[in-house]
């Protein structure tokens, strides 16, 4: 789970290769939003272990490129970990 | 004007206050709630647990979550009086009522829109119901 996107090149040229795939594990299979399947329409920012899956070691919000969460529940998904960051539920940065 | 609005208040109080301190001041905030004519309508008492990060070099404290219904003139009262309490080492006020009007409103569409096709082609209605409810959010 603990995805180490920042080591990863995301860079034009690798973004750019995607789009054609060559090799046997180019093609990924597209990623679904776990809050559309479960129906969910409200993120509590309380919910300490539901939002630490979405917050990698470093501290940061995982992007949904990486997640696959949608547009609508990403940005719920923001405000709920910016709240919890508040009062000291999450951190900002971890070293 | 009359509207009633729903607010979540946590504080976190120091780690040093016992418990029945934290439970007083707790009860010192309702009372300034009802006093300025708001109401109380869920209090949690969440414990003591770790902070994610220092505050005042606290590494902890003890949380407490109040609901409360009103005007928004109780919670600027009580804002005013956590920030002179050097007991409490932070609060925030979040409005709730608006995002869980939306919630149930989304429910609802989702209810209807089952009841209207039953069951029929369910994967492919599933997703486009999905990618509409998704451009109704956005727009």
């Amino acid at each position: 789970m603990s995805t180490n996107y920042e080591d990863r090149d995301f860079g034009f040229e690798r973004e750019y290769d995607r789009t054609m795939p060559r090799g046997p594990r180019r093609m990924q299979r597209r990623k679904i939003c776990r809050f559309c399947i479960e129906k969910v329409d409200l993120i509590d920012f309380k919910d300490v272990k539901l939002l630490q899956s979405y917050v990698p070691e470093r501290g940061k919000i995982l992007p949904r490129r990486i997640s696959g969460v949608c547009a609508a529940h990403q940005r719920m998904l923001a405000e709920a970990i910016k709240r919890a960051r508040n009062i000291a539920l999450l951190p900002y940065a971890a070293d | 004007m009359a509207e009633k609005r729903t607010y979540e208040l946590v504080f976190i109080v120091d780690p040093e206050v016992a418990e029945d301190e934290v439970m007083k001041l707790s009860e010192g905030v309702q009372k300034i709630i009802t006093g300025q004519g708001g109401s109380i309508t869920k209090t949690e008492m969440m414990g003591k647990r770790q902070l994610a990060y220092e505050i005042n070099h606290k590494k902890d404290g003890s949380y407490v979550l109040l609901e409360v219904e009103g005007s928004g003139a109780e919670i600027a009262e009580v804002e005013r009086r956590m920030r002179v309490n050097d007991q409490i080492l932070r609060y925030m006020t979040i409005r709730v009522d608006e995002d869980r009007r939306r919630a149930q409103k989304l429910k609802d569409r989702r209810a209807r829109k089952a009841a209207k096709q039953p069951g029929s082609g369910k994967s492919k209605a599933g997703a486009a119901q999905f990618i509409s409810d998704e451009e109704e959010l956005a727009g």
